[in-house]
């Protein structure tokens, strides 16, 4: 078990650094194959820690070695293996190795192939850290790890003067978020003396729930999952991380590293279940970033830009399902999105590859034409996310909805908006890309063709897990016993008896009855969008001049960034421009020359003691011996 | 011994200290106004001397042998200085042709 955990973390690391290292002298086609093959064996140890009867029944602790140990902290390497990380282990490497697999052809022709192979296994590594850790303090490595591997893989190319700006907002953005899990872990430390989670959890069950204590560790905890998984108000870094190779977008910042703020409240769910104000908060952010970036996308016409507020909105969905507590709704959610996404973000990724780094959905159109195979693969992403039976998205977005009804009628409502949102923009983007004729530049045109194998496959594995995912999970009504539910149960069971959801679950035929009502909902929504787009192809205009106040809000994003730029940003930049000019130049400088300019001064008067009379020398000694006698005497 | 000590005891302390201070003095005198450096040298010397027969003075008046074992390091290391001095004089010589300390203004602003 420990040799497997090892060497599960092992292989993304070697491949980091054989890549890292080696990335003048390997040739790029070897290294990517190295990178891609140490994430698939991951993948496969993966599959035995969690298939294999001898490891996958128990839940493991395995210690390393002690790391930082003094008298009241000790920390020790340590990994908890148990449901809920092998689930995530399978997604980060199951999802990552066929984005790996993906990345040899898309990034065929980057010359920095080496360089984004080892960044992308050295995420992979963090990744697999933050997931297996069994403290804080571990998870906080990773937690910091894939912020870096972040950054340097928005910044990837890292001559365009924006996307290094972008990469540099990730991390900032992100920077904010961690400063919340770092307080959130010291306030841990000082009210339970560890931060083991085994140490923690059983401890914490016995404080009373809603206590001010609790409630703080779970706010600032928060606000490190707010920062990691871009909720609001630190969700604008997402956007602009578009701004990375798209399999990165498709890896980090929306199939892994944005969950880590929604696998980090699931792990810490006890310490959730006895903040019921915390939960609150959840649900108000998770709702409010799901419709608010739902509607920024429904005016954007960047491919990628659309994808990633649709992530913001889903993880905010995900939040919802954590603050109601439905950690394995959550969880549930967190997979299915991570097949669908990586399947919209690759096949995006391959559509732009194809138009030779077109993104503006107003440029492509009839796409079902040349890329048949690519249509195939996005329509079922599509259908996916949407939320259509029997897809993957269907079920794990219906656990939400139903955990949103069993809370208020009112939360179902703005969570069935959001779907309806959800589906329309994504079927106009559907619409506005394969539909119709071509737009663009008839240049853009040449020599278009299908992806390559090496890209194609991994697509449609993961169109076919888009639409099988839901299997894992199914809805109590279909009378299949929910398998990710009793998987996950023994993580998930004292928090939950803590909240006692299960206690009034919404019974089979309510359940049908609201999975019927959003099946209608994005039924007609998608027929409002296909007579809108699809069937009068009507092409968005360049800019909506004006038409509407709120229309141009929404296409302006809401002004988030300016707002943000205004209150923050520009003050901040006044303030540093006040300091390094009246508190730097002004004073400091000025104190620093004058003492140097003083000591030449005084040099200058005082050198003509030196007047070469050895005569003189003498006499001012004697003087000085005097004076000093003098001045003993005086004194005593 | 003891009545060596006596001996000395019999001429009071503040004798031997005025004295001292006049021979100290004397030497000063003699560095600030000679400016030959040979002279000053010797004043220097005398200096030294003043202060060795206040540290035997003292030593025989406090019955403590310890000062004029001191007494005798001194002298050593007295010897050690002039031996050095005298030398740098007759370098000074050789290069000047003058032992005049106002001649050595050289080495000024």
């Amino acid at each position: 078990m420990t040799l497997l955990i090892i060497l599960i973390l092992c292989f993304p690391l070697a491949g980091f650094l054989i890549t890292g290292i080696g990335f003048k002298q390997i040739p790029a086609r070897v290294g990517a194959r190295i990178a891609s093959g140490s994430i698939v064996i991951s993948f496969i140890l993966s599959i035995c820690i969690s298939a294999l009867p001898l490891y996958a029944q128990t839940t493991r602790l395995v210690h390393l070695f002690p790391w930082i140990s003094t008298a009241q902290l000790s920390i020790g390497f340590d990994f908890l293996i148990d449901p809920l990380t092998r689930v995530m282990l399978l997604i980060i490497t199951g999802v990552g190795s066929l984005i790996h697999v993906y990345s040899i052809g898309y990034m065929k022709d980057d010359e920095g192939q080496n360089r984004f192979f080892s960044s992308m296994n050295l995420f992979v590594f963090f990744m697999l850290l933050l997931v297996l850790a069994a403290n804080y303090a571990i998870m906080f490595i990773g937690w910091e790890g894939v912020g870096l591997c972040s950054y340097l893989l928005i910044g990837f190319w890292y001559k365009n003067q924006e996307f290094t700006n972008a990469a540099k907002k990730a991390f900032i953005m992100n920077r904010i978020g961690d400063l919340g899990f770092l307080l959130g872990m010291f306030l841990l430390f000082t009210t339970f003396g560890s931060l083991d989670f085994i140490k923690i959890f059983p401890v914490a069950k016995s404080i009373p729930s809603g206590s001010g204590t609790m409630i703080a560790i779970t706010m600032l905890l928060l606000l490190g999952a707010v920062g990691k998984s871009a909720q609001i108000p630190l969700y604008t870094w997402l956007p602009d991380a578009m701004a990375g190779p798209t399999p990165v977008s498709a890896l980090i910042h929306a199939a892994t590293m944005v969950t880590a703020g929604v696998y980090m409240i699931a792990r810490s769910s006890i310490l959730y279940a006895l903040a019921p104000q915390t939960m609150f908060v959840i649900v108000l952010i998770g709702i409010f970033t799901a419709l608010f970036t739902a509607i920024i996308a429904v005016y954007q016409n960047d491919i990628k830009k659309i994808l990633a507020y649709s992530t913001i909105s889903q993880l905010g969905f995900m939040f919802i399902a954590l603050g109601l507590g439905a950690f394995t709704g959550a969880m549930f959610h967190l997979t299915t999105h991570a097949f669908f996404k990586a399947l919209l973000f690759l096949a995006a990724g391959s559509i732009i590859h194809a138009l030779h780094g077109e993104q503006d959905i107003r440029k492509m159109g009839g796409m079902k034409k040349y890329l048949p195979r690519n249509w195939w693969v996005f329509l079922i992403g599509t259908i996916s996310i949407a939320g259509i039976f029997p897809f993957a998205g269907f079920f794990s977005k219906d656990q939400i909805l139903c955990a949103t009804y069993e809370k208020s009628l009112t939360l179902w409502i703005f969570a069935i908006i959001g779907v309806a949102l959800t589906t329309f923009y994504m079927f106009r983007l559907l619409f506005l890309v394969f539909s119709g004729s071509f737009r663009g530049d008839e240049k853009k045109l040449n020599g278009i063709r299908e992806s390559s194998g090496v890209m194609m496959k991994p697509m449609i594995v993961l169109g076919f897990l888009s639409f099988a995912g839901g299997a894992i999970n199914l809805p109590a009504f279909t009378g299949i016993n929910a398998w990710l539910s009793s998987y996950l149960s023994p993580v998930f069971a004292d928090s939950e008896t803590l909240l006692q959801t299960s206690s009034h679950h919404a019974d089979n035929m309510s359940e049908l009855l609201l999975a019927g009502c959003s099946m209608t909902v994005v039924l007609i929504v998608i027929f409002i969008t296909w007579s809108i787009y699809g069937k009068n192809r009507i092409v968005a205009q360049e800019n909506y001049p004006e038409k509407n106040f709120l229309i141009r809000l929404a296409v302006n994003k809401f002004y988030v960034d300016e707002i943000y730029d205004f209150l923050i940003v520009s003050p901040l930049k006044k303030i540093s421009d006040f300091l390094s000019y009246w508190v730097e130049i002004r004073f400091i400088d000025r104190i620093i020359n004058g003492i140097g300019s003083l000591t030449i001064r005084s040099g200058n008067l005082l050198r003509y003691l030196q007047t070469g009379h050895v005569g003189f020398y003498l006499f001012m000694m004697v003087v000085g011996i005097i004076a000093i006698l003098l001045f003993n005497i005086v004194l005593i | 011994m003891m009545t060596l000590t006596n001996n000395l005891q019999i001429i009071p302390i503040t004798y031997y200290l005025f004295f001292c201070a006049a021979l100290f003095c004397i030497g000063v005198t003699g560095v600030l106004i000679k400016r030959n450096a040979l002279t000053i040298l010797m004043s220097i010397e005398l200096m030294i001397n003043s202060v060795n027969l206040l540290l035997a003075a003292f030593s025989a008046y406090r019955n403590d042998p310890a000062g004029q074992i001191f007494v005798f390091f001194i002298m050593v290391v007295a010897a050690a200085e002039v031996a050095i001095g005298l030398s740098i004089i007759v370098v000074i010589y050789r290069t000047t042709g003058s032992i005049d300390i106002d001649v050595l203004n050289k080495l000024k602003w």
